[in-house]
């Protein structure tokens, strides 16, 4: 068998709470220098009933224990698709953790924020610089909370015109976010079956725009790893019928320096710094999902908006057209400080050489793995592969390539989706990984094709090497146990 | 460039492999009128030691605590980080991780999350949390839609002493959906107005929304708020942007609280200008089908053995698309564990001496305060560790002037609240001393009106 998996020593650990002795403390506070106060006893708790007493030494040891039974980029290769899992710089998070930027304020006033504004103020010019848009808002927290900040701008804009429109045009490849962002905007969502193809084209788009069309939706390159080859023709159709174009911006990292959305007509995009510019997933957060617009939306931005007059910078807030706000502060700046230092590192050509590796990356998989996986479409793929577990024999499954896959010691792709794909196998390697790990990766894959045909069991079994075997996720949901009671001794 | 392993001969090989001459060929998918002609107008790659000097030059443009003497809250709080959070959320195998998707490689965030989920059902007195939202104000956003899911109604109130930017991304949020807002006012103690609310609430009300402390630091009635909520069958919805205030506070829980919001930032987690923090979310068991977000749940593995995956995934977007509680996808997961990691450390007495200590510090600085000459404490009701100041001039030209001492004395309140032009919001923890608490006071009495 090839992969990089091993044996090694993996400790038990029990939950925090079970290792509480009453009396122990993980804490120290400075004596109280003031006269101790009281609230009225009708105000006051009992105790903190369940809350653990440990030692420090203990909490250092749990959570040390629980992070090798994780696996991350630095682990190794972890080609799940649509999620650019690309290497995170370390240079990134000692930047992001200089006192001046962790301990700025975010009511100290803008005269003595200046740092923190400026970088806030040039991330948005880069961003609009990468994608072709006209300006930038950084406060959304993620890339659904950026659709979200899209997509109520573009309702904005419509009822600013005094139309009503009630629908959303949405390719059954896109991501799920993308019809429940516009459910929360109060749309009545339309999908579109992308065809045999992959792709959507001008023709089917124009079957479907009508008067009550508000936006379409899409994603370019799209889920399926594809360039949306029509996109121009598209974009000028729905704007021919008054309607806007939305962009999920999550493969982005295939464009840099090669297109710019902006200017295939695209109105609105978001971005996920936490995968095209390299900050942290962080085991699912936080990310950040700038959102780019073009000019006439500029009124809708949500406040406040980051603006420079002469050589300071400041928060414009008196904005009357703004869709509001969509959180508090001014977004999650810590992520934004990784993607600068990022951009700063990688620079004009580093960006543009990023776009090229990722994509030769994946048709290099997608060459040597067309022989032992059903691929379903015939374009040129750009970041990512979609295959199919069509043909695969034994009984197998996708599920079972996936858990398979661990044994072999890498992180599976993303599997099931796109819907569209019968068992999808999506597999988006990434610039940061050599063509030593990509073999290495594709000779497991192909052994696996091999195995279902010959040894199912080793795929029905699977995973055997990891700190659990596979996991009953019905059972969970079905007698759902969501935190931890002592009497039914959750462990 | 040092994250790109490629070398000329890898990328020949690699071309030709695919079967194409060159990576120009690669994108031949692009069409040629949608292709930038030209190179990014971006600036050219800098060295490692180049990004630290930049961004050490935007560090230094910003006043921290390190420089001014900070009495600055209002929904971001500063509070003691103990050394080993920072160390443990460095370990990559966390912060490098994606969403626990195969959970058998995913233990360790899993099982780490199931804990937060169990400390903040203890700390807020409910019976479930999920595995976190973006920010206070964003779950408590989520809890309004929430409210109108599980109730089918569509009023709701929102005390107009609910933390401004909160109540603003509600109105957000609910911009073109069926939900009717009402903002319910304060009396002059700076509680809630149980007169107003009691003409308000109706058949029709799907919840009441307040914060706990509220806005100016002040401990709202919850029990009877509950109580007048539940009489007309709606929600109480109870907004902690203070969370250090429940390791004193009867838990929103105990007075029959029926989702808890909130945000996590105090545990652990820097200022930030604002963010990331984390935003928890926690409610009854009954209505737990109703909540968004992720949901960690115990299970059994192959071998019998417990662990832990993602769990009643058909309430959420990947699933359900159009139909799902919410568009969420990600939660806040490495601030969920600096909570978690904070939580642990400080653990059960520790919250509590913590509480007291802030509770004392900004006592003592608010008596200090009301002493003096043309100062005053407007609102008389408790208060945690803020607390509303009025001033006999004009708050915004004081503070600016105690800027010049490095003094960042509070926050003005005519930005939120266009009357109060002569208060300010004073926030006092257990980071402050008494020598700095007493120099904040020598400055308000030295300066001029």
């Amino acid at each position: 068998m090839s992969g990089v998996a091993t044996q090694g020593l993996i400790l038990k650990e029990k939950l925090i709470f079970e290792h509480s002795e009453p009396g122990r403390k993980g804490y120290s506070l400075p004596a109280l220098d003031v006269p101790p106060e009281a609230l009225p006893e009708e105000l006051t708790r009992d105790d903190l009933g369940g809350f653990p007493e440990v030692s420090e030494v203990d909490v250092v040891r749990h959570f040390t224990r629980l992070s090798t039974w994780n696996y991350g980029v630095d682990s190794g290769f972890y080609p799940l698709g649509s999620c650019t899992m690309k290497y995170n710089p370390k240079i990134n998070e000692t930047v992001a953790r200089l006192p001046g930027l962790t301990g700025c304020h975010p009511h100290t006033p803008e005269r003595l924020s200046q740092g923190s504004l400026k970088l806030m103020y040039d991330l948005q010019g880069a961003l609009a610089e990468v994608s072709g848009f006209d300006h930038v808002t950084l406060q959304p927290a993620a890339g659904a909370h950026g659709e979200l900040a899209g997509l109520l701008m573009i309702r904005a804009w419509h009822e600013a015109q005094g139309n009503s429109r009630k629908k959303v045009l949405i390719p059954d490849t896109a991501h799920g976010t993308n019809p429940a962002t516009a459910a929360l905007c109060g749309y009545q969502v339309v999908p579109i079956a992308s065809g045999g193809s992959g792709v959507l084209t001008a023709e089917t788009v124009a079957e479907y725009m009508d008067k009550d069309v508000a936006a379409l939706m899409v994603t370019n390159p799209n889920t399926l790893g594809l360039f949306e080859s029509d996109i121009r023709e598209i974009c000028d159709i729905v704007h021919a019928g008054g309607g806007m174009v939305y962009c999920d911006g999550a493969n982005l990292n295939a464009l840099m320096g090669i297109a710019r959305p902006g200017d295939m007509g695209i109105d609105v995009m978001h971005f996920n710094l936490h995968k095209t510019f390299s900050t942290p997933h962080g085991g699912g957060g936080p990310g950040a999902g700038p959102v780019g617009i073009t000019r006439k939306l500029e009124p809708f931005l949500p406040k406040p908006v980051v603006v420079k007059d002469g050589e300071s910078y400041r928060l414009d807030s008196d904005r009357p057209l703004t869709i509001g706000r969509m959180r508090s502060f001014h977004g999650n700046f810590g992520v934004l400080v990784r993607a600068w230092a990022y951009i700063l590192t990688m620079g004009s050509g580093g960006l543009k050489r990023v776009s090229q590796m990722a994509v030769l990356n994946a048709n290099y998989i997608r060459a040597r793995l067309e022989g032992s996986y059903h691929l379903p479409q015939p374009h040129r793929s750009l970041h990512e592969v979609v295959f199919s577990d069509k043909n695969l024999g034994g009984d197998c499954h996708t599920i079972d390539v996936a858990k398979r896959l661990l044994d072999y010691g890498y992180h599976p792709p993303t599997i099931y989706f796109p819907l569209v794909v019968q068992g999808a196998i999506m597999i988006e390697p990434t610039e940061t990984e050599s063509r030593e790990i990509l073999d290495e990766f594709c000779d497991a894959m192909i052994s696996i094709a091999r195995e279902a045909k010959e040894q199912p069991e080793l795929l029905h079994d699977a995973p055997v090497t990891t700190v659990l075997g596979r996991l009953d996720e019905t059972a969970a949901a079905r007698q759902p146990c969501l935190c931890f009671i002592p009497e039914q001794g959750n462990k | 460039m040092r994250y790109l392993p490629h070398t000329d001969e890898d990328v020949r090989q690699m071309l030709e492999t695919i079967g194409v001459a060159s990576l120009d060929d690669l994108f031949t998918e692009v069409p040629k009128d949608v292709q930038l002609d030209r190179p990014l107008d971006l600036p050219e790659a800098l060295s490692e030691t180049e990004v630290l000097r930049e961004l050490r030059k935007l560090a230094a443009a910003n006043a921290t605590d390190d420089t001014h003497l900070s009495f600055l809250g209002g929904g971001a709080y500063n509070h003691f980080i103990p050394a080993v959070v920072d160390q443990l959320i460095s370990r990559s195998e966390f912060y490098t991780a994606y969403t626990p998707y195969q959970p058998e490689i995913s233990q360790g965030t899993l099982q780490a999350i199931f804990e937060y989920q169990t400390l903040i059902t203890r700390l807020t007195g409910m019976e479930v949390s999920n595995a976190s939202m973006y920010d206070g104000a964003s779950a408590c956003a989520e809890a309004v839609l929430m409210s109108v899911r599980a109730t089918r109604r569509n009023k709701v109130l929102v005390a107009s002493s609910l933390h401004p930017e909160y109540r603003e991304t509600i109105t957000t949020y609910c911009r073109y959906l069926d939900v009717e807002l009402v903002e319910i006012p304060f009396t002059d103690d700076g509680r809630l107005d149980q007169t107003a609310l009691g003409s308000l609430l109706d058949q029709g009300t799907a919840a009441l929304v307040v914060g706990y402390p509220n806005f100016f630091g002040v401990i709202e009635e919850l029990g009877a708020l509950v109580e007048a909520a539940h009489q007309v069958g709606a929600l109480l919805v109870s907004a902690v942007a203070e969370p250090v205030a429940l390791g004193l506070l009867k838990s929103p829980g105990e007075y029959g609280a029926d989702i808890v919001v909130g945000e996590g930032q105090s545990f652990g987690m820097p200022v930030s200008f604002g963010g990331p923090g984390v935003g928890f979310f926690a409610a009854r068991q009954k209505i737990v089908r109703s909540m968004p977000g992720r949901l960690i749940g115990a299970t059994k593995d192959s071998r019998g053995e417990t662990g832990y995956v993602l769990t009643l995934a058909t309430r959420e977007q990947h699933i359900r698309r159009e139909k799902a509680t919410s568009n969420i996808c990600s939660n806040q997961g490495l601030c969920a564990l600096m909570a978690t990691v904070y939580l642990c450390l400080i653990g059960k007495k520790g919250l509590r001496e913590l509480a007291e200590h802030n509770l004392a510090k900004s006592e003592y600085a608010k008596q200090a305060i009301a002493a003096l000459p043309g100062f005053e404490i407007p609102f008389s009701a408790p208060t945690f560790n803020e607390f509303v100041v009025e001033f006999e001039g004009d708050a915004d030209a004081l503070l600016e002037g105690l800027e010049q001492q490095n003094i960042l004395a509070g926050i003005g309140l005519k930005k939120y609240y266009s009357e109060m032009t002569q208060r300010f919001l004073v926030c006092v923890t257990e980071q402050s001393t008494r020598e700095q608490i007493d120099t904040l006071v020598a400055a308000l009495k030295g300066a001029q009106r």
